[in-house]
């Protein structure tokens, strides 16, 4: 038994030979599977070709997509520090700084002296500003300027408190320090100095590390500490961008009484502080602040968000509840009407084929930006597909139970009732459910072009380049949301269908 | 007489068994309306918020649903075809709505591609190559994610979250920052489609991997046959003419992705589409909704014809 169980090496080559048909595929689909591969090699490079894409990938900003990256999840805040002629320096926040508006970081530290200044007093200080909005010549109000700032401009002492000396921490061992026009900047061990002067520019002493850029001498110097921020040391101004992981200020924006204060603060003054507001208590008061916050705008994303769901809820709904009847006519088993099938088919296929989007566009125009027309959009188009969907799995019913409620005499619209229903009642469900999760991901996209929902809020965030923590914001609810959706219609569906469906 | 008898004398386990339908049959009822009840209250509070938060009043509007027929109707049927080859028409007077002959694409001196032919090309281009890429990688990931070939729960609940996330996010959110980093153009469209469809096409793909017969996999196994050649040899071959299948289904929906990307200003018929409305266009918006439609209907055509060749019936099960 063992012996002819084992073969030699001609054994086995004698069995090739006798089924060579077996052993080798045939060459017709051998070849058909290189010319495949081929030709989808060949259609790779035709599209790289037709979109340029080597040359776009090139021309790339990339350096701009680690920023806009780390925008997601890190903000900037950006003090200026100012020199003026006479060295002494400012520091200044920009107006909508995440750090209110008189912020004192403990990281940028100042050191100021009571000093003697000369400053140029304008002109139009001193007498009344010539109107801008006069109409009946430009010249005249030019010349009162021109005169007035002979006779007007002077220059005055005062004595005044200034900053001879800041220094920026980034971090433990990134820092600039300024005094007397002079900046250390000091990153990865390495200290660079530089000069600043009026006349001369901005001139480095000794060669510049690798994290520090000029373009031309005099320039500016960019120095580039990685995710820690950057800094533009010009002749007149310093920018710092010392960035932060974290979302700013996403519960309580600048405004808000609350704003800067600790959690526990937060809850004492809610629970047992004075009114901050006299007209309302404090709990009423902060989360009005939550929700009006300026910055993260928490109503209207959530009110955007509903938008999306309610759209593709509703949208799906109003689909199946039309399809429903509709599909009983148009699978041929139900409805022996040949015309009809093909008239109530053509029809899905048409709301079908008509994409979404333009259903969208259209409706957008009906009923003005909303959800009315996301939904209406999402009706359309599903009922098409649902309704496709439905009389395909009318026309594979099992006949049987049909014959059989038939057999015993019942109404047309009993055998139905009794003999079809129960057989595609959860295929339908399924599908319903399934597209309502689906739709669930689309009416995000199709609010993009004003079809109302999140959608919109997205691109409108995405435009300006400089609100990315906001799209990852509403990307994280938008996952939340998808994921709940994804699951609980999973866990409907196998419930429906048993655990046939994946 | 028989039938009377046994409707009214039933014996004492009779009467047990028909109560219990009863009580069955009831709690039935009862849950079918509340489920029903709570159908109702969900979507009578959709409509109100839907139509609190629209910017037109649902009944204020409702007279105009239909206006965008009326958007459809040009000054004559011949402005369809002149909008759609380019061809000049008798009506120009200098604005946008009457200037087909710009926008030709010249191949020669005079022989020129018809702006949107091109544009639809463009759409078609960006959905094949996105379907292509998506499929390649969703190829590789998805013999990951499925269970009878990755035995590792980590490497296995890696894949599969990668690819969920990939399915889950916002197409429009990578379309918008490609577009920041690229500048317009048809390739944030494409990246924004890859992506969704190497987490859309991987998840289907394992889980045919999963319903894969393992027998030729334990042949390799018991001659010794790797990972990558059990995979190669034993399970590629009887999954890949559903792979083909799911990659049709994929090519009919990419179709649709790409033109609503390039809506929003990833390349393709779909911006050219989205102007045309909102500017009032009609013979142009025809020409593109014609151009589309017809489109549409040819790679579901096709798909369908290629996929019933490849797998059979199979190919019209619920696709996911």
């Amino acid at each position: 038994m063992t012996v002819t169980t084992i073969m030699n090496t001609a054994q086995m080559d004698a069995i090739a030979a006798r089924h060579p048909h077996l052993l080798q595929g045939s060459t017709s689909k051998r070849i058909r599977s290189i010319l495949i591969f081929a030709g989808i090699g060949l259609y790779m490079i035709y599209s790289w070709w037709f979109f340029s894409i080597g040359q776009v990938l090139v021309n790339a900003n990339w350096g701009i997509a680690g920023t806009y990256l780390a925008d997601w999840v890190s903000y900037e805040v950006r003090p200026d520090i100012k020199i003026a002629n006479d060295g002494t320096m400012q520091v200044v926040y920009p107006r909508y700084s995440p750090l209110g508006p008189d912020a004192k970081p403990e990281w940028v530290k100042i050191e100021t002296k009571m000093m003697d200044r000369t400053i140029d007093v304008p002109a139009v200080t001193q007498q009344a500003a010539p109107k801008k909005s006069s109409s009946f010549s430009f010249m005249a109000p030019n010349a009162a300027v021109g005169g007035s700032a002979e006779a007007g401009a002077r220059t005055e002492t005062r004595t005044e408190e200034v900053v001879s000396r800041a220094t920026v921490n980034f971090n433990s061992t990134t820092s600039i320090a300024i005094a007397d026009g002079k900046v250390a900047a000091t990153h990865a061990g390495e200290t660079l100095l530089i000069d600043l002067d009026h006349s001369a520019g901005v001139t480095p002493e000794g060669t510049l590390p690798e994290w520090a850029t000029q373009k031309r001498p005099g320039e500016k110097v960019t120095l580039a500490f990685g995710m820690t921020g950057w800094a533009d040391v010009d002749k007149e101004k310093i920018s710092i961008h010392n960035r932060f992981p974290g979302w700013a200020n996403f519960i309580f924006d600048t405004n808000s009484p609350f704003f800067n204060k600790s959690f526990g603060e937060v809850t004492s003054l809610i629970v047992s502080g004075e009114r901050l507001d006299p007209s309302r208590s404090n709990l009423s008061l902060a989360w009005n602040n939550i929700l009006y916050n300026s910055e993260w705008q928490h109503l209207d994303v959530w009110t955007k968000l509903l938008q999306t769901i309610v759209m593709a809820f509703v949208g799906t709904l109003f689909a199946s509840i039309i399809a429903f009847p509709l599909c009983f006519l148009a699978a041929r088993n139900i409805t022996r009407n040949g015309v009809l099938n093909q008239v109530i088919k053509r029809f899905f296929d048409f709301l079908r084929s008509v994409d979404m989007l333009i259903w969208a566009l259209f409706f957008t125009r009906a009923f003005g930006p909303g959800p009315l027309a996301g939904m209406s959009a999402i009706f359309f188009t599903d009922t098409g597909t649902l309704g496709k969907l439905y009389a395909e799995a009318l026309e594979n019913i099992d006949d049987k139970q049909r014959e059989g409620v038939k057999s015993v005499g019942a109404a047309p619209l009993a055998v139905q009732r009794f003999g079809v229903l129960p057989q595609v009642l959860p295929v339908f469900a399924s599908q319903a459910l399934y597209f309502w999760e689906s739709n669930t991901r689309s009416a995000t996209i199709i609010g993009a072009v004003g079809a109302g929902g999140i959608g919109l809020k997205l691109w409108e965030a995405m435009r300006t380049n400089s609100d990315w923590e906001n799209v990852c914001y509403m990307v994280i609810l938008i996952l939340i949301v998808v994921f709940i959706f994804d699951s609980a219609s999973n866990f409907l569906r196998s419930r429906l269908m048993g655990q046939k469906t994946h | 007489m028989a039938t009377s008898a046994l409707s009214t004398t039933l014996s004492d386990n009779g009467a047990v068994v028909e109560r219990h339908w009863q009580e069955l049959n009831l709690r039935r009822r009862t849950y079918t309306f509340l489920g029903l009840a709570l159908l109702a209250v969900a979507l009578s509070g959709s409509l109100w918020f839907a139509n609190a938060t629209n910017a037109g009043k649902f009944f204020d509007r409702l007279p105009y649903f239909f206006d965008f027929v009326g958007d459809l109707v040009p000054r004559d049927g011949a402005e369809i075809g002149r909008a759609m080859f380019d061809l000049p028409s008798p009506y120009d007077d200098g604005s946008l709505k009457y200037n087909y002959p710009e926008g030709r694409m010249y191949l020669t001196d005079s022989i020129y591609v018809p702006e949107y032919f091109y544009k639809m090309l463009e759409t078609l281009n960006i959905a094949i190559f996105s379907t292509i890429f998506g499929m390649f990688f969703g190829f590789i990931l998805c013999f990951f994610a499925a269970r009878n070939l990755m035995p590792n729960p980590w490497v296995r609940g890696l894949a599969r979250r990668v690819m969920e996330i990939l399915r889950a996010f916002p197409e429009v959110v990578i379309a918008g920052f490609f577009l920041a980093i690229l500048s317009l153009g048809p390739i944030p469209a494409m990246i924004a489609v890859s992506i969704h469809t190497v987490g859309a096409l991987g998840k289907l793909f394992f889980e045919v991997v999963e319903n894969a017969d393992m027998k030729p996999d334990e042949g390799l196994r018991a001659a010794g046959g790797n990972w990558f050649e059990r995979v190669w040899f034993g399970i590629v071959p009887q999954v890949l003419p559903n792979f083909m299948s799911y990659f049709l289904l994929r090519l009919e929906i990419n179709v649709r992705a790409s033109t609503i990307i390039g809506a929003v200003g990833g390349g393709g018929i779909g911006e050219p589409l989205r102007l045309s409305i909102s500017q009032g266009h009609e013979a142009k918006t025809l020409a593109i909704i014609i151009l589309l439609f017809s489109t549409i209907i040819a790679v579901d055509q096709f798909s369908a014809w290629l996929r019933r060749r490849l797998v059979g019936d199979q190919a019209f099960q619920l696709a996911q």
